[in-house]
């Protein structure tokens, strides 16, 4: 894939690739690479948006404290309509997750940045997390009328044991989709760009199609970036309802 | 699996062209890196959830509770004051037909002593009008009977003038008179 021609030098790939930042040891698990530096710089611009952007606390907000204030509202709001009251008892831990990912996916799109999120490593982990979570959540809170979630009492009794095995596999497959849609959005889209990038280093000066195509996709990914941490966000908002309400 | 994934990298470049070495296959299913992915993603995780729950999420609720209470008793303040506005109108109103009624009463009033003094004053004036009348028709009544005599005196002397001049020596100066008397009478 990396020399299938020597007059396009196009490797999507190679901005995915986990690299030490000191020296070229092996990558150890504690060992700085440049995925701990980007998340870094997603911590940075969380404290700079959600601490330094509110440290006025002015009944009429700036303009930082005003974003903040909206993806607060924004969030809590989403987290009581969908996981009703009892969710908002976990509302900083989905508040944590979608911070994470929509300031990893934005802060991706900075040429020559690392993009966290395109990696199934951190996508897999929270999405198991989430899973492991909202499955302990639902024992400890339903007990084993938390397994009610998937013995569907609207179906018809004969219909019950199949749909019984369809859900209980839909349920296991779900940190699969939860993870991998994050994953393949950020690498898929970040991918296509750098290949479009490629076609306009090779076209040289007069590469205005790639040029326009990489704009175009550019503002489209604008738009996955947040829309995938909101997806990713809202489906462990449904998650945890279901933990919550196995019984609808 | 390290040196492999190094030395398939490392083939892949030699053979294609002379840049740094490029990466084979997808980076994302490197289990090498897992341990590292994940560890970093846990303290980032950790440190975000920290500054969440310690700073950032109490600070935006207490300012967002704030601004609504500051809100909701502006808008107390808002409707006291509409009240006030209100009841300060209505008073207005009240004192405005008050004047009313006191400025048409002692418009009445005005009236009537206007009324009176006009009528005393008509009185007045319309006795002094008769006094002057009577006065006047007195002086009237003088002078016509004035008139009447110097004219009864103008016309005897004439008279006698004439029968002098015409027939001297029959001058009856009392004849005359009589006759002029009886002349005038019958005029």
């Amino acid at each position: 894939m990396a020399a299938e021609e020597s007059a396009f030098n196009i490797h999507p790939m190679d901005q995915f690739v986990v690299k030490p930042l000191f020296g070229h040891d092996n990558i150890l698990w504690y060992t700085p690479t440049n995925a701990t530096l980007w998340m870094a710089i997603a911590v940075l611009a969380i404290i700079l948006l959600m601490v330094m952007g509110t440290r006025g606390r002015a009944i009429v907000p700036s303009r930082s404290q005003s974003i903040a204030e909206e993806i607060y509202g924004f969030v809590y709001k989403m987290t009581e309509d969908i996981a009703g009251k009892e969710g908002l008892k976990y509302f900083p831990h989905i508040m944590t997750i979608f911070m994470f990912i929509v300031l990893a996916n934005v802060l991706g799109l900075l040429p020559f940045s690392f993009t966290s999120t395109s990696h199934l490593a951190v996508t897999g982990t929270m999405a198991i997390a989430v899973f492991v979570s909202v499955t302990v959540i639902g024992f400890v809170k339903n007990g084993f009328r938390f397994l009610s979630l998937f013995w569907i009492s609207a179906a018809p009794l004969p219909l019950r044991p199949i749909l019984a095995v369809i859900e209980v596999i839909s349920y296991f497959v779900r940190p699969v989709s939860h993870s991998i849609r994050l994953m393949g959005n950020m690498m898929a889209g970040h991918a296509v760009i750098k290949v479009f990038a490629g076609f306009a280093g090779a076209l040289g000066v007069g590469a205005v199609a790639p040029i326009v195509a990489i704009m175009a996709v550019y503002g489209l990914e604008m738009l996955v970036t947040v829309i995938q941490a909101y997806v990713f966000t809202i489906l462990t908002c449904v998650y945890l309802n279901d933990a919550l309400h196995p019984g609808h | 699996m390290a040196s492999e994934t190094t030395d398939l990298a490392q083939s892949a470049a030699e053979a294609g062209h002379g840049a740094a070495e490029h990466y084979v296959g997808m980076p994302q299913l490197n289990f090498e890196w897992y341990p590292n992915q994940i560890f970093w993603l846990v303290v980032t995780l950790l440190v975000i959830y920290l500054i969440l729950t310690k700073v950032a999420l109490p600070r935006i609720a207490s300012v967002l509770s704030d601004r609504a209470n500051t809100i909701s008793n502006d808008l107390e303040q808002a409707e006291a004051l509409k009240k006030k506005a209100v009841e300060a109108e209505e008073a207005y109103k009240k004192a405005l037909a008050d004047a009313r009624a006191e400025a048409g009463r002692i418009v009445a009033e005005a009236k009537v002593e206007i009324q009176k003094d006009l009528d005393v004053a008509i009185g007045k004036a319309d006795a002094e009008i008769a006094a002057k009348t009577a006065e006047s028709e007195v002086a009237i009544g003088e002078i016509r009977a004035g008139a009447a005599k110097s004219i009864e005196a103008v016309a005897r002397d004439t008279a006698l003038e004439v029968i002098k001049s015409v027939m001297p020596g029959l001058e009856d100066a009392k004849a005359v008179a009589a006759a002029v008397k009886s002349r005038m009478k019958g005029a």
